[in-house]
C-alpha cells in the first residue's frame, strides 16, 4: 500500500544568484527512497525546505501530510534528520549525547534513556557508547549520527550522504542498516547520495535531480529490470580456443539470443549475456556447455546497474 | 541479527516463564526494534531540558573531567573568602560582617567576569564549532527556545556562583547571632543585585561568545569587552573627577557593564561610593542606569536571536 510520505508541487527555491530548486514535483511513497544528484544539485536545499526550516520561493510541499510552510514543528517532531557533516561534540559520550537529543525531541527522561540504549544497540554501538565521542572512528560517528535521528522513533528519516567518508566495508554496513530502518523498524527513509551505484541495492525508489530540476523518478526495479539477465563465463579448451564464441554459436543455433557482456569494459568478450526464460534456460546452458566440453566458470543473475541505465539515457 | 524467538506470551523483555514445577527459565531475547508510543512533550519541555543540560554544563557536569576544573576552581576562589569572613566574625564576636553582601559581589566582580568568560563560550561556541545546531533545529524547538534556554542557563550559572558566597555569609551571620532582620534585608539586596548582574553579564557574554565558533577567541573577547570597557570608563571618570567635571562621572558610568552594576547598587541598594571622588549616581540617574541595563539585556536577547536565525542548518 503506497502512502505518500513526501509530496512537492512545482517547488522552487531561488537565491539572488542561483536557482537551487526549479519547479520540482515529486511524489515519494513509503519505503527507502534515494535522492541522487551531483554536489550542488539542490539536495540539501530540498531537505531544509522539507524540514520547514527554509521557505520555498514558489510551489508547495507536504511531509507526512503536513504542510512545510505552516506545520514545520509538527513535521520536525515526526521526522529524523542526519546531517552530512560532523555534528558531534567530542567531550561527551554517545549515550549522554543521544539522551539529550531524545529529550530535545520531547521524550520524557526515562523513555529517552531507554530509547537511547535501544537505538544505539540497533545501529551497532555497544561498550564504546560510554566513551567520549572524540575518540570514535568515522564509522562509529556515523552510527551515532544515525542513532540521534532515530531515537525518537520518527515516521521518516532524512539521511544526508550517510556513507560519506566510510571505507567500502563501512559503506556496506551503513547501507544494510539503512535497508533495515525500513524493513525492520518500519520507518521510511529518504537518503541522498551523489553516487548512483550505492543506492541500487538499498532503495526501492530513486529520484534523480540535477540543477534543482527532476531528471528522473522511478522505482529501482524499473531501473534495474528485475527480469533476470544471466551472465555466463566459460573456459576455453583445445578443441574450442574461443569458448565463449563456441557457446554463443551453439546457443544461437538453439534459438537463444545472446549479447556480449561488459561492452567496452575489461573482460569484454569473456562474458555472455542472455535473458533467462525460466529454469529451462539454466538447464540448456548447462547441457550446452557440457556438450561442448567446456568448463563453466560462472553463471549468475545480473541486474543492470542504475548507472548503466543513465549512461544509456544520456546518449 | 534479529532473532524472532520471542513468544507472544513472553512480553517485552520476556524472561522467566513460570513452568509447571520446573525451575524458572531465564533467557535473554533480542526482541528487535520497538517503536515508541509514549508521550512527546513538546517545546517547553525541550527548552527546560536544554536549560538544565546547559546549567549543568556550565559547572562541567555531564562533561569530561577537564571541563570541571575551571568552574570548580572559580567557585572555590569565590566562596572561600566568605567562609573566612564568617569565621572571623564568629571568633571576634563582631556585631556585623566585615563587608555587606553587595560589597562582597563588587569586590569579586573580576572573578565573576572570569567565570563568564570561561563558561559563556562553553554554552554557545561548542554547538557552533561542532555544528550541532542543525540537530537542534531539525527538532520541534525554535530559535527562540534555544536562545532563551541558553541565556537563562548562563544567567542562572552566574547567579548561583554569585549567590553561593552570599548564602555562606548569611548563614554564617545567623549562626553568629547577628540581627536577623538587618541580615535578611541586606541578603535580599545582595541577591537582587546578583540577579541583575547575572542577566546583564551573561547577555553580553553570550552575544560576544556566539560571534565565534572558536572557544579561545570567545574567552579572550569576553574578557576584553568586560575589562577594557571598565578600564576605559574608570580612566575617564578619574580624569573627569580630576578636571572638576564631577557631574560627568555618574553619566560616564553608563558605558561599561561593571560600572552600570556598581551605579545601580549605589542608587538602589545602598552600596558605598562606587566611583572616583566618592561619587555615585543619584536616584534619578539610577533610573537611567536601570533603563540602560534593561535595554542591554533586551538588546543582547535580540542580537542572539538574530545570530541564531542564520546559524540554522
Amino acid at each position: 500500500m503506497p502512502v505518500t510520505v513526501i509530496l512537492t508541487e512545482s517547488l522552487s527555491k531561488r537565491f539572488p544568484r542561483v536557482t537551487a530548486l526549479d519547479r520540482l514535483t515529486l511524489d515519494i511513497g513509503s519505503g527507502v527512497t534515494g535522492l541522487v544528484g551531483a554536489n550542488g544539485a539542490g539536495k540539501s536545499t530540498l531537505i531544509k525546505i522539507l524540514l520547514g526550516l527554509a521557505p520555498a520561493s514558489e510551489g508547495r510541499a507536504e511531509v507526512l501530510g503536513l504542510d512545510v510552510g505552516t506545520e514545520g514543528p509538527a513535521i520536525r517532531a515526526r521526522v529524523g534528520y542526519m546531517p552530512e557533516h560532523d555534528c558531534l561534540p567530542p567531550d561527551v559520550s554517545a549515550t549522554e549525547f543521544v539522551v539529550h537529543m531524545a529529550r530535545m525531541s520531547g521524550l520524557p527522561p526515562t523513555a529517552a534513556r531507554e530509547r537511547t540504549a535501544d537505538t544505539l544497540r540497533h545501529v551497532g554501538l555497544y561498550e564504546e557508547r560510554y566513551r567520549p565521542m572524540g575518540g570514535y572512528s568515522t564509522g562509529m560517528k556515523q552510527r551515532v549520527k544515525l542513532a540521534q535521528a532515530l531515537v525518537h522513533d520518527p515516521d521518516l528519516v532524512l539521511l544526508d550522504e550517510p556513507t560519506n567518508g566510510l571505507d567500502p566495508a563501512g559503506r556496506d554496513d551503513m547501507l544494510d542498516l539503512i535497508r533495515r530502518i525500513h524493513s525492520d523498524f518500519g520507518i521510511s527513509v529518504l537518503v541522498t547520495s551523489h553516487l548512483l551505484g550505492e543506492l541500487e541495492r538499498t532503495c526501492d525508489h530513486v529520484v534523480v535531480i540535477d540543477g534543482g530540476a527532476l531528471l528522473r523518478s522511478s522505482s529501482t526495479t524499473d531501473f534495474t529490470r528485475s527480469t533476470a539477465t544471466l551472465a555466463v563465463e566459460v573456459t576455453d579448451s583445445d578443441e574450442h580456443p574461443d569458448g565463449i564464441g563456441a557457446l554463443r554459436e551453439a546457443l544461437e543455433a538453439r534459438g537463444v539470443r545472446t549479447e556480449d557482456g561488459g561492452a567496452g569494459l575489461p573482460g569484454a568478450g569473456r562474458i555472455l549475456l542472455l535473458t533467462a526464460d525460466g529454469d529451462a534456460t539454466y538447464d540448456l546452458i548447462r547441457d550446452t556447455v557440457a556438450g561442448l566440453g567446456l568448463g563453466l566458470v560462472r553463471m549468475e543473475q545480473r541486474r543492470h546497474h542504475i548507472s548503466e541505465v543513465f549512461r544509456h539515457d544520456d546518449r | 541479527m534479529t532473532t524472532d524467538n520471542l513468544s507472544p506470551a513472553g512480553g517485552p523483555g520476556g524472561t522467566a516463564r513460570p513452568g509447571n514445577g520446573a525451575a524458572p527459565e531465564s533467557r535473554i531475547h533480542d526482541i528487535g526494534y520497538r517503536g515508541y508510543d509514549g508521550p512527546r512533550l513538546g517545546r517547553s519541555y525541550a527548552r527546560r531540558s536544554l536549560f538544565a543540560q546547559s546549567l549543568r554544563g556550565a559547572f562541567g557536569l555531564g562533561r569530561s573531567a577537564r571541563s570541571k576544573i575551571v568552574p570548580v576552581l572559580i567557585t572555590c576562589v569565590l566562596t572561600l573568602p566568605a567562609v573566612i569572613a564568617v569565621a572571623v566574625t564568629m571568633m571576634s564576636g563582631a556585631d556585623q560582617l566585615p563587608m555587606t553582601y553587595v560589597e562582597y559581589t563588587a569586590g569579586f566582580e573580576m572573578v565573576i567576569t572570569l567565570f563568564l568568560a570561561a563558561q559563556a563560550p562553553q554554552a554557545v561556541s561548542l554547538d557552533l564549532r561542532y555544528r550541532t545546531m542543525p540537530l537542534y533545529f531539525s527538532r520541534p524547538i525554535e530559535t527562540s527556545d534555544y536562545v532563551r534556554a541558553k541565556y537563562l542557563a548562563t544567567a542562572c550559572a552566574v547567579l548561583v556562583l554569585t549567590a553561593l558566597p552570599q548564602a555562606v555569609l548569611y548563614v554564617g551571620a545567623l549562626l553568629a547571632k547577628l540581627d536577623f532582620a538587618d541580615q535578611t534585608t541586606a541578603f535580599a539586596e545582595g541577591l537582587a543585585g546578583a540577579a541583575v548582574l547575572a542577566l546583564l553579564y551573561s547577555g553580553i557574554g553570550l552575544v560576544v561568545a556566539a560571534l565565534t565558533p572558536r572557544r579561545g577567541f570567545g574567552v579572550a573577547a569576553v574578557i576584553a569587552v568586560m575589562m577594557l570597557s571598565f578600564a576605559a570608563v574608570s580612566t575617564l571618570q578619574v580624569a573627569a573627577d580630576f578636571n572638576d567635571a564631577k557631574g560627568a562621572v555618574p553619566w560616564l558610568g553608563l558605558f561599561s557593564p561593571s560600572t552600570l552594576i556598581y551605579g545601580l547598587q549605589h542608587a538602589f541598594l545602598g552600596a558605598g561610593a562606587p566611583f572616583p571622588g566618592n561619587a555615585g549616581p543619584s536616584t534619578a540617574q539610577g533610573l537611567v542606569y536601570l533603563l540602560a541595563v534593561a535595554a542591554l539585556i533586551a538588546g543582547s536577547y535580540g542580537l542572539l536571536i538574530r545570530r541564531y536565525r542564520k546559524a540554522g542548518l
